[in-house]
């Protein structure tokens, strides 16, 4: 549930708010995908690199995701309330150029974004297009700790109206 | 096994590894954390997306390939970690009832030029399913640290450490 794919502007940025990270969400989902010790323990944080307890890049990356969705769903909630038709999210088909730039580490609030960068018209699938973004996130002293570019579809608005 | 070190990631190397079994539980707990979409949650949405039924998350089929990677050969590595991702993609659905195992070559080595205690080796990782259907697949770098030298072979030149 988004905006079509024709109401999506190239440049636009997008605020998708704030994130805190616990120390029981981190070690949460590093038992589950990421069991390395500088995300399970704080004392062995302490002894790596780190030097503290941090969260898996994965979990940073899968947070923005989450925000990208809650703020998907408020705007179509928008639009539904002023009787306007909503488009559907398709599938992800890939990203490149991640970067972990630094560790997010426990009691961090990450302030994340999206940049629509690119989009066009599906080739292969009628009334879908695809649209890439550069996603980032800075930490509570602005510094930017994640950033990534994805690719996804989304669908096209098919009443003729065009943009 | 003794653990690994810079040195014992060869240019070429494969190796294939792991049988990570898929559930719809995991992919809805995923998927209401993360990414809450109804395709990834709930079968009747998802039969009517465009991937004709429930399918994980994007980023929990790479939160999975993470931990193969991890139980594969990372838990028992001299990792320093990775600074990111350069390529990733999404090639199939991979949905409940499927059994992952993964593959990876290993593609660049270089030893750091700047800190003698680390390199770098690249790697392309392939997520398969139980038909050696492709479903993910992701190139990036890893550092990791290099093997300590014996005392006896330590450069004595050098400054003291």
């Amino acid at each position: 549930m988004s905006h079509f794919l024709q109401d999506m502007k190239v440049g636009q940025k997008i605020d998708l708010g704030t994130f805190t990270f616990t120390a029981d969400h981190i070690k949460r989902y590093a038992a589950l995908y990421d069991p390395q010790p500088f995300h399970m323990d704080e004392e062995a944080a302490k002894q790596s690199h780190f030097g503290a307890l941090c969260a898996s890049g994965w979990q940073t990356a899968s947070i923005w995701m989450r925000l990208y969705v809650l703020y998907s769903q408020k705007e179509a909630q928008k639009l539904e309330m002023a009787g306007q038709p909503v488009a559907e999210m398709g599938p992800g088909l890939g990203l490149k150029n991640l970067r972990w730039l630094k560790p997010v580490y426990a009691g961090d609030t990450l302030h994340y974004y999206t940049t629509i960068i690119a989009k066009r018209p599906s080739e292969s699938r009628a009334g879908w297009g695809l649209i890439s973004a550069r996603n980032f996130a800075k930490n509570q002293n602005g510094v930017l700790v994640f950033e990534c570019e994805t690719t996804a579809l989304l669908q096209r608005r098919t009443d003729g109206r065009s943009a | 096994m003794s653990k690994l070190y810079f040195e014992d990631f060869k240019l070429n190397a494969a190796m294939t590894y792991g049988a990570y079994p898929v559930t719809a539980d995991e992919i809805r707990a995923f998927a209401s954390e993360y990414d809450p979409q109804p395709m990834h949650l709930d079968d009747k949405a998802a039969s009517k997306s465009l991937l004709g039924g429930l399918a994980a998350s994007g980023w929990h089929t790479c939160s999975i390939m993470m931990r193969m990677i991890i139980d594969g050969f990372l838990h028992n590595a001299a990792s320093m970690g990775s600074g990111g991702i350069d390529e990733l993609r999404w090639v199939k659905p991979v949905r409940p009832g499927d059994m992952l195992h993964m593959r990876h070559v290993i593609t660049g080595s270089r030893a750091s030029q700047t800190k003698p205690d680390r390199g770098f080796v690249n790697f392309h990782f392939q997520l398969m399913n139980q038909n050696n259907e492709l479903v993910m697949e992701q190139r990036n770098g890893i550092m990791f640290e290099r093997r300590p030298q014996p005392a006896a072979a330590k450069d004595t030149s050098g400054e003291p450490a």
